[in-house]
Parts: C-alpha cells; sequence; structure tokens
C-alpha cells in the first residue's frame, strides 16, 4: 500500500484505474476536469488498459457507457453540475437497462447565476433518476467508494448504477494523504465483472425492448426488489471491505457518537466532517449531541432512519440543496421516513452552504444550541435559511 | 431467372411488425444479409424501436440494443470501445436510426462518433419525416412535402427549404465511405454494405426508404416510388470513397420528377411553380454531383 498526498479527483481518477475500468467514456467540466485529464494521462503512458471514448457531450458519455456495459464491460464515467443533468434521460435508461455503471460526480452549484462551487441540487435532482448515491466525505472515502460501488452494483442481486459525489472544490480540489491500495488487493476483492446477459453474436436478443402495460409494471418491480437487496449486499460489502482493506466509513447512514444522543444532526459531504468536529468539543462539554451523516442517499436509509428516531429527542436536517417543496430534499424524505415510525422525534430543515457557501464551525454550533433548546422551545421556524445575509432575503441582492 | 450476388440467408425473420410496404424494412433486411450474423444493432427511438416486435418477441437473428432517440452515435461508439477492450475485432457495430434520429435530434452523436474515427457502420433509413410518432416534419422532410406539422391549410404551409444533405455533412467529416443506396436496388445495396467490411473506421449510408403510410401512397407503389426517386435524379446512387466521388447509376432515361410526385398524396397540393422549382432543384444537384466525379476521379 501507498500513501499518496492527492486531491478528490485523483482519487476518482486512481479508484477508476484500481478498479480496471474497460471503457471511459467522459466530457470535461469545471471542477471535475482534473478526473478526465488523470484518466488521459494513465492511459497515454500505458498505465491503464482502457478503451476511452472522447465524447463530445455528457449525454453521449452516459449513453456510450451504458451500450459498452450492455455489451459487457465494466464502464466509468465522471462530471458535474451541468454535464449531470444533460445526462438525465439516459441516468434512467442506464438504470433501467441494468447497467452497473459507476461515476464520480462533483457536486456544483446549478446556474443561474453561475456558480462552480459545492452545492448538493445537481445529484439530489436525480434522486429519482434508479442510481445509487454516495456522498463522501474525504478523499480517502471518495477512492474507497468507487470499489465498493462496483462491487455492489455488479452484484447479480443488483446489477444498478451508482454515482458518488464529492463536494466542489472542498473535495475535489484539496489535497489529502488517501491510502492506495494495492492492485492485486483490489483484483482479489472485485472480480472482473461478469454480466448475467449480454450483447452476445452467438447468443441474439434484444434488450430494452418495448413491453406493453401487461408487463412494465413487473419490470419496475424487480428494480424495486432490486433496490431491497441492495441494502443488505451494501452492509455485506463495507464488512468485507473493512476486513480486507482495514477502513470502514459507514454503510448506509454513518452514525456518529448518536448512542446516547438527545440531538442529532444529519448532514452529507464536507459538511459532516466540520459537523464532527462540533460534535468532538460540544461532547467534551457533556453536551449530548452526535451527527448522522446521510452516505447513501439512494438506498434510503429509512429503517436506520426509524431506528435513530428512537433515541434522540431532536432531529436536524441540513440540506445543502433547496428543491422548492416543503423544505429541501432530505428534509422531506426524513420526514417521510418517520411518519409512520413509532417515535417521532422534533425535525428541523437547514438549508445551508448553497453555491460554495462556507459552512462553518461556528454555523454548526448554532445549529446544535437551537437543536439542544428545542425540546423546550420547540422548532421555531421550520424551515430555515442558515448565514443570509443580512436584509435577505426581503432586502435587495445588488 | 437471373443470378443475383444477395445472400439467401434471412436474419429478419416474420414476426416483425412493420406496416404494409415498408421501405424500413427492407432497408434492415438488407444491411442484415449484407453484413450477416456476426452483428450487433443499436437502434434508437424510430419505427424499427417497434417492427422488431414488443418483448417478448423479437423478430431478429442479430442482438439489438434499443436506445434513446438521440444517441445512436454514442451507443455505437460504446460498443466498439466493449468489444475492442475484450479484444473482439470481428463483430460489425452498426447504427440503425431513422431520418429524424440522423439528421435532428441525433446528429451531434453520430458527429461525434465519425470526427472520432470510430470502427462502425450507421444506417440512416430515410423515410423523410418522423413516422413513428405519426407523420411530423424532420430536417429530411423535402421542399413541398405535407406533414401534420406541414400541413398546407389554407396557407400553402408545406415543408419549406431543401432537406438536409447528409451524405455532404459526412464528406465533411472526411469520413473514409459514405454511400447512398435505395431499397428498390438491392444489389447496390448488399453490395455497398458489404464493401464496408472492408474500411476501417465509420461508414455512412443514407438509405431511401418509402413510408407508404406517411407519403400517401398504396403500398404495393413502394418499390415503384422508390426507383423513380433515383431515375428522376431525385435521390441518386452514388458513393464517396475517401473524398472521391463515383456514381453507381446513371438513369438511361431520366424521368420528370413530376411523375415520381404525383404518385404520392404528400405532393398532392403542389402548384406548377413548386414542381418546376422541384425540377430545377434535382437537375443542379445532378449535374454538381457528375462535376464532383469528374472532380475527383484522380483522387
Ligand atoms: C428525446 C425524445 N424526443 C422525442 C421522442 C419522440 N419520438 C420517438 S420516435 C420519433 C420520430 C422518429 O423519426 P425518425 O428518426 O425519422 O424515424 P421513423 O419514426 O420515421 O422511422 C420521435 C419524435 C423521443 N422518443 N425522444
Ligand atoms: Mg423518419
Amino acid at each position: 500500500m501507498v500513501k499518496k498526498v492527492i486531491t478528490g479527483n485523483y482519487s476518482l481518477a486512481y479508484g477508476c484505474k484500481l478498479c480496471r475500468a474497460e471503457v471511459v467514456a467522459a466530457y470535461p467540466i469545471t471542477p471535475q476536469t482534473t478526473v478526465v485529464e488523470k484518466l488521459a494521462e494513465f492511459v497515454a503512458n500505458n498505465e491503464m488498459d482502457t478503451q476511452y471514448v472522447k465524447v463530445e457531450s455528457e449525454h453521449s458519455a452516459m449513453a456510450a457507457c451504458i451500450s459498452a456495459s450492455l455489451a459487457g464491460a465494466r464502464t466509468f464515467t465522471a462530471t458535474s453540475a451541468h454535464g449531470l443533468t444533460l445526462m438525465h434521460e439516459v441516468l434512467i435508461w442506464a438504470s433501467g437497462s441494468r447497467t452497473p455503471i459507476v461515476m464520480g460526480n462533483i457536486n456544483r452549484a446549478m446556474a443561474p447565476p453561475w456558480s462552480v462551487w459545492a452545492d448538493h441540487l445537481d445529484s439530489v435532482a436525480q434522486r429519482d433518476t434508479g442510481w445509487m448515491q454516495i456522498y463522501a466525505e474525504t478523499n480517502q472515502e471518495v477512492l474507497d467508494s468507487i470499489i465498493q460501488a462496483y462491487k455492489i452494483s455488479e452484484d447479480h442481486d443488483v446489477l444498478l448504477p451508482s454515482m458518488i459525489m464529492e463536494d466542489a472544490f472542498f473535495l475535489s480540489h484539496t489535497t489529502e494523504a488517501v491510502d492506495i491500495p494495492e492492485q492485486a488487493d483490489v483484483d482479489a476483492f472485485l472480480p472482473p465483472y461478469d454480466p448475467p446477459e449480454k450483447l452476445d453474436v452467438d447468443d441474439p436478443k434484444g434488450f430494452c425492448s418495448l413491453v406493453m402495460p401487461d408487463w412494465y409494471m413487473e419490470f419496475r418491480y424487480l428494480m424495486y426488489e432490486a433496490w431491497n437487496k441492495a441494502k443488505k449486499v451494501i452492509y455485506d460489502v463495507v464488512e468485507e471491505f473493512e476486513q480486507k482493506f482495514g477502513r470502514n466509513h459507514g454503510a448506509l447512514l454513518d452514525n456518529y457518537r448518536c448512542d446516547d444522543a438527545d440531538v442529532v444532526l444529519i448532514a452529507a459531504g464536507t459538511s459532516a466532517a466540520t459537523a464532527r468536529e462540533v460534535v468532538d468539543e460540544y461532547r467534551e462539554q457533556g453536551k449530548k449531541v452526535g451527527l448522522a451523516r446521510m452516505r447513501f442517499f439512494r438506498p434510503f436509509p429509512a429503517d436506520e432512519l426509524r431506528s435513530l428516531a428512537k433515541e434522540v429527542d431532536s432531529i436536524g436536517v441540513l440540506d445543502r440543496s433547496f428543491t422548492f417543496a416543503h423544505g429541501g430534499a432530505f428534509y422531506t424524505e426524513v420526514a417521510g421516513a418517520l411518519y409512520n415510525s413509532p417515535s417521532k422525534p422534533m425535525l428541523k430543515n437547514y438549508i445551508a452552504g448553497l453555491g460554495g457557501r462556507d459552512i462553518t464551525p461556528a454555523t454548526l454550533r448554532g445549529l446544535y444550541d437551537e437543536l439542544l433548546q428545542m425540546k423546550e422551545n420547540g422548532p421555531g421556524q421550520e424551515i430555515e435559511w442558515v448565514d443570509l445575509k443580512d436584509g435577505a432575503p426581503h432586502g435587495e441582492v445588488p | 431467372m437471373g443470378k443475383t450476388t444477395i445472400p439467401e440467408e434471412e436474419l429478419m425473420h416474420p414476426g416483425h411488425i412493420a406496416c404494409l410496404g415498408c421501405g424500413g424494412g427492407l432497408a434492415m433486411r438488407y444491411m442484415l444479409k449484407a453484413l450477416g450474423r456476426r452483428t450487433i444493432v443499436s437502434v434508437p427511438a424510430c419505427c424499427w424501436a417497434i417492427m422488431h416486435g414488443k418483448h417478448p418477441s423479437f423478430a431478429l437473428d442479430v442482438p439489438l440494443v434499443n436506445t434513446a432517440f438521440e444517441v445512436t452515435g454514442a451507443s455505437i461508439s460504446g460498443i466498439r470501445a466493449a468489444l475492442d477492450a475484450k479484444g473482439i475485432k470481428d463483430v460489425n457495430v452498426v447504427g440503425f436510426a431513422g431520418d429524424g434520429g440522423t439528421v435532428d435530434i441525433g446528429i451531434q452523436a453520430l458527429s461525434g462518433a465519425v470526427e472520432r474515427n470510430t470502427d462502425i457502420f450507421y444506417v440512416m433509413y430515410d423515410n423523410e419525416a418522423y413516422m413513428n410518432t405519426g407523420i411530423q416534419r424532420s430536417g429530411a422532410t423535402p421542399e413541398g412535402a405535407w406533414t401534420t406539422t406541414t400541413p398546407v391549410g389554407t396557407t400553402g404551409d408545406w415543408k419549406k427549404g431543401p432537406k438536409k444533405n447528409m451524405v455532404e455533412i459526412m464528406v465533411a467529416h472526411d469520413i473514409p465511405y459514405t454511400a447512398t443506396v435505395n431499397v428498390a436496388f438491392p444489389e447496390d445495396f448488399v453490395k455497398k454494405i458489404a464493401k464496408g467490411k472492408d474500411i476501417v473506421g465509420p461508414k455512412f449510408y443514407h438509405a431511401f426508404a418509402p413510408c407508404p403510410t406517411g407519403w400517401r401512397h398504396p403500398p404495393e407503389h413502394m418499390v415503384k416510388i422508390a426507383k423513380m426517386a433515383v431515375d428522376s435524379n431525385l435521390f441518386p446512387l452514388f458513393e464517396v470513397e475517401k473524398g472521391k466521388y463515383r456514381i453507381t447509376r446513371k438513369p438511361k432515361k431520366k424521368i420528370p420528377v413530376k411523375d415520381y410526385l404525383r404518385l404520392q398524396g404528400r405532393f398532392r397540393h403542389l402548384p406548377e411553380d413548386v414542381i418546376e422549382k422541384i425540377q430545377r432543384g434535382a437537375d443542379r444537384n445532378w449535374e454538381l454531383l457528375l462535376r464532383k466525379e469528374e472532380f475527383t476521379a484522380d483522387f
């Protein structure tokens, strides 16, 4: 094992290389560009035995990955924001055709106004496309998640694609010491992709053909079953990964100091790393706070949330995106999962850090302080936009 | 009976659900005869997405993947890349798409695949409109045609302007091989497709494929009308190999475009002056093609 000081984007590239992706099809977009550049370098230097299709758009990148995967190849792509949302139609095509594509997505804000900084709307807006979604907290987790994701996605009980998210710049362009596993260990963990069906001239079949109303629902139900099975596969893979590589980033919901907590904050991505610091600080002061990191937003950790709800009085849900619903997407889904649960803690939604605005320890201390008071004071304003400038939203934005 | 050069093996079987007299059906049949079993086909949204049969029926003897409307060029790039990754060299990869899926919504993905010099076949079966969705105009609908979105009405609102010249767009990509083919000329059709097997890189075919349903003519006139498109010089048969033009059929007796137009309900409304304009266009394009052939003769 080697330790390298690398960015999150290089973690994606090294992860793709270690997993021996046979076909890469990708298109550049800030802040993902260094992923496609690094992969090009690997291929040009013969460090990677890969067919690299330098497509003319993200839409074509995903379409090429789908067809390559149906032809039996392990495929990879990476994108961000406008690239991901351009793919929308073909993302649904990918899951429907049961292709275990793995993709890196650098979470970047959607324009207008133009912004290249961290925000989760791009991937949150793809939550209904049938892709598994992992939100990484560190560069190490980015790399490890790729290896895990191929293993989960390619499991014949699952056969669904995965996207791994990293926050723009906070991970994509920030270096960290990352353990790069030995190739032989990854090979032993992740055997070559062996699809149950593929485009094969010796066994000609039609793929993705028209179905009438008498069968369409059954195809979707098969996917629903795969989702349910995926949860167990995720736990198994996470455990096997820990045995092999000695690291565990959590499974669906990554609980930190939640066991005897009174209040918990739910967050995803790099803001969870900041929240960990604040939790430690508050724990030292005897305050019973915890963090539940949404590692997988898909499949959704409903059971894990219901178990958590049994233990705590109040839950704050931090959304780094806004979806123009009754609160952010994480919030509405957490609330939905808890509605039929026997224990219903108080819930509050915090919208924070949009467009790359820092979510600082001071900000998170404020949220925890409020959560600690909530049992006495009630949740106050249910959906709160955190750290808005003075005067906004009623004042004028220059 | 004369001897034919067309392979006898059928890879398209009864059970397909094409309309009576569908030119697109013949285009697939001849294409598969030319390429044989070791062929993978990608089909976007178009009539052919339905024609091979609804699940679980399947009328072809080659593997086929249905893809989204605009992605054919990318899909075949992906299949080729996967086969290359596996070291499989002897399988033909074909994108088989309609005119709308090619000249309009899919032109970007096709352009990318050709620019990357991907080793693929791309067959555009041209029925000159979006037929699967019910006869709406496409960028390949010819001047003067009625469609449901160029409905003539009381104002003469038929399709205005010429159709996109896809073969020239391919030539502008410096494509190794491109050709026109026509279901009324199966030997020429099969020969040109088979020729592509010896050419590495992208091969683009513009396949003329009348649609009785959309063109408003009896199904039994399909082959006759397809032949008249060639004999009137509206759809010349030629190929362009590394920039060199070769006309593969020079009609002995040119027929007026009027004879071709008047067999089809979609041109019924056309006044004389528009028919004359279409005639002038056909004459001009034919003259241009002859000169290109002459000009590139020693390429
Ligand atoms: C993104 C998208 N837009 C629109 C459609 C609807 N659609 C399906 S087939 C088709 C027309 C296809 O026309 P063409 O490519 O000429 O093939 P044809 O039906 O004539 O065989 C359209 C508009 C679609 N499937 N996808
Ligand atoms: Mg058409």
